[in-house]
């Protein structure tokens, strides 16, 4: 039996060809920068952020469209704490909520249905984002909905699939070498899931949990999935994921909600990368697919960039010049899992 | 992607729980989990989305031991 | 019965409030004499003079009210800079429909703040706005400086330790809770730190600079502290900064105690001669019995906070940016 001190002499120790392992989850790049795990990687070692944070991915316009539902006379828009500060084209929901927009924090969808039964003249849009984690609560919501037969709630859809845009990543750029998995999409989705991504690209994947000796051990997985070159998806986050996911959350996403191709912010199109409620029920939508960010991003924002991988936070001439977490120009420098935010905190 | 937090369910009726997470009790939504009460759930934006079956000491010696083999 | 705009009129109606609320509670012969201004006899020597307002909803919290936070504010304020705490001034805005039972409890409550932090309220004003039935109070207060140290945010030095009074982030997690539908048995930490300060200046500790942690946290404290003195700090590995519930309520949101908001904590800069007399007075004055250490004070060219991880290298803590919400991601 290894210990977690040998784990870590391994992953200190090694010296072979360099190696670039990607982590998917922002939640991860949050929690490997407040463990510090960069000072356990040897120099041929390197972590890369991923586009696990729904809130970066988010249009542009999306926020607008969002901004403009709360300026509205008898409409509320329910959110998301991390959503409020994001910047749109023409400013945030906090600076909405400052023009006298009605815009309300949820700490769960489900807080919408005592709202909207106790204002039922009042219209409730909420901003679903999020990736599949979030995606079967949209769906409980859904069941709700139809059971207490409540009209005045909506949906303004910008959810995320998060096996399409891997497999995007890893045709447009194949000097990854491993994938760390996301933790809580892997719940929903299965360990199995990434397998034909595994099988397809070549390239090994480790679904970790959020202590230090979960990333540890999935970096260390990784490290000699790389060394063996075997391409396997691995799960080490065992007591949380399961191979086949959540079945049930599965059918009931299933029930109300349908693949689609989908706009990520800074990236572009990617088929079958998000989802919308299915067409039957368009009266719960809030206008989501006249939603796309079709314009390029202001001041020379690299955001899209960062997401991939493709550059660091640190490359970006913004990046702790004009775009700061005071002044964010993109969505990475707000989001709590924003990698130049969480960059910008955590790096002298 | 996803702030998730694991609690102990001390409660339930047909669609929803009361987890306890260090002495926080939350409602949740059961509606996607198959779980008792007494048994750990994985509890994100109010939803139990998965059953936690054993502790991060527990598994972590599991994983440690694998490694070994 | 319910405040209007009568109240504030400068009338019969607005005397009688005065009288049976505010000068029934606070009791003294000073406000009693319901002069212009209070004219006070304070010895020669310097006087700390500070101000604050409070807006907090709900009005009432587990373990606190608007009227107790705008006491211990204030005296904790003076308290930072070395003062003893001996008068202040309460300003209050009703809004018409507040309920004068609802003033008559912060009154009441304004009143035990005071006489456990040993000061007297000495004038007041009030003023009644549209609205309905909120309520805002501003007080100032004036303290005296007795001691030779200048205790202040500029004199943290290379070398000094960091003392943290007691557990963070009581104060935001009751009122976040309560707003939540969140149960637990999470208090606010609102009190005077009279004991704690008074004691550590009694002892003969050379204080450097105390601030008291509220908004934006322990984090931006230190970040203040820092630029302030021109210092870096840097912060121990393995700290338990919460008690079990708030950091159970932290992971349940998403948030970090280093940056949520309290009402009865303090950090001290110290010398590293006088760290474990200093800790030994923490631990004996009221509320301070978790008092830690929690980490050093060094020189360096550029002022930074940092923090050490469990890998063992460190990681900055930056200030607070935005506000503490729920978050998802």
């Amino acid at each position: 039996m290894k210990s977690i001190e040998q784990c870590i002499q391994t992953i200190k120790a090694y010296s072979g060809p360099s190696i670039r392992l990607m982590e998917v989850c922002g939640t991860h790049t949050h929690s490997i920068f407040e463990h510090g795990i960069h000072d356990l990687l040897s120099p041929q070692i390197s972590l890369i952020s991923g586009p696990g944070c729904p809130v970066c991915v988010t249009p542009a316009n999306y926020i607008d469209r969002a901004a403009e539902m709360a300026l509205r006379e008898g409409w509320t828009l329910c959110t998301f704490g991390d959503m409020m500060r994001v910047p749109g084209e023409q400013g945030s929901l906090l600076e909405a909520k400052a023009r006298g927009g009605d815009v309300r924090i949820q700490y769960s969808p489900m807080d919408v249905l005592g709202w909207a039964e106790a204002e039922p003249n009042r219209t409730f849009v909420i901003a679903a984002v999020g990736f599949e984690t979030t995606l079967p609560v949209y769906a409980l919501l859904m069941e709700h909905l139809l059971d207490h037969g409540l009209k005045n709630v909506r949906l303004l859809t910008s959810l995320k699939a998060i096996l399409p845009a891997l497999h995007w990543i890893c045709e447009s750029d194949p000097a990854i070498d491993g994938f760390l998995g996301p933790g809580h999409v892997s719940a929903i989705l299965g360990s199995a899931a990434y397998e034909p991504l595994c099988k397809k690209h070549h390239i090994p994947l480790a679904v970790a949990g959020f202590s230090f000796e979960q990333i540890v051990l999935a970096i260390h997985d990784l490290l000699m999935q790389v060394q063996a070159d075997t391409c396997e998806a691995h799960n080490l986050y065992t007591n949380v994921i399961s191979q086949e996911g959540n079945l049930r959350a599965l059918q009931l996403v299933d029930k109300y909600f349908v693949h689609q191709t989908s706009n990520w912010r800074g990236l572009g199109e990617i088929e079958a990368s998000g989802y919308v409620l299915k067409p039957e029920f368009e009266c719960f939508d809030a206008g989501s697919q006249f939603v796309v960010n079709e314009t390029p991003e202001r001041n020379g924002c690299l955001c899209g960039q960062v997401i991939i991988g493709r550059i660091s936070p640190a490359d970006c001439p913004n990046f702790g010049t004009i775009c700061t977490p005071a002044s964010p120009q993109g969505p990475c420098m707000v989001s709590m899992e924003g990698t130049c935010g969480i960059w910008y905190a955590n790096q002298a | 992607m996803c702030v998730a937090v694991s609690g102990k369910l001390i409660e339930k009726d047909e669609n929803n729980g009361r987890v306890n997470i260090r002495g926080n009790v939350i409602t949740v939504e059961l509606g996607i989990v198959d779980a008792e009460v007494d048994d750990y759930v994985l509890v994100h934006a109010g939803c139990a989305i998965a059953k936690v079956s054993q502790s991060d000491s527990e598994e972590l010696d599991e994983l440690l031991r694998e490694i070994g083999q | 019965m319910k405040i209007n705009a009568a109240h504030g009129g400068g009338g019969k109606l607005m005397n009688r409030l005065i009288h049976d609320i505010f000068e029934k509670h606070f009791a003294n012969e000073t406000l009693s004499a319901m002069e212009d201004a209070a004219v006070l006899n304070l010895p020669a020597g310097k006087i700390a003079f500070t101000t604050d307002s409070f807006v907090v909803t709900p009005l009432f919290f587990p373990s606190g009210d608007i009227g107790k936070l705008a006491v211990c504010g204030t005296v904790n304020d003076l308290l930072m800079r070395g003062a003893i705490p001996k008068y202040l001034t309460a300003g209050f805005i009703l809004e018409d429909g507040l309920d004068t039972e609802t003033l008559e409890q912060v009154a009441a409550s304004m009143k035990q703040a005071a006489d456990e932090a040993g000061v007297q309220i000495v004038a007041g004003d009030t003023k009644v706005i549209d609205g309905k039935g909120g309520l805002y109070i501003n007080t100032a207060g004036i303290g005296l400086v007795e001691t030779s140290l200048n205790v202040s945010v500029h004199r943290a030095e290379a070398g000094d330790v960091v003392l943290l009074s007691g557990f963070l982030g009581n104060h935001h997690a009751s009122i976040q809770s309560g707003r939540l539908g969140i149960e637990n048995k999470i208090q606010s930490d609102c009190a005077p730190l009279n004991d704690m300060v008074l004691g550590l200046l009694k002892a003969g500790v050379e204080v450097h600079t105390l601030r008291d942690i509220t908004r934006g946290g322990l984090a931006s404290v230190l970040n203040e502290i820092a630029e302030g003195s021109g210092v870096c700090i840097g912060l121990d590995g393995g700290l338990i900064l919460a008690d079990a519930e708030v950091q159970g309520f932290c992971d349940i949101l998403g948030l970090d105690p280093l940056y949520m908001g309290n009402e009865g904590k303090l950090v001290a800069m110290v010398p590293e001669r006088d760290a474990q007399k200093a800790l030994s007075v923490l631990h004996n004055a009221r509320y301070g019995e978790n008092a830690q250490r929690i980490g050093k004070v060094s020189a360096c060219e550029k002022p930074i906070v940092t923090i050490r991880t469990r890998a063992g290298g460190t990681r900055r803590i930056d200030t607070l940016q935005g506000e503490g919400l729920p978050r998802i991601c």
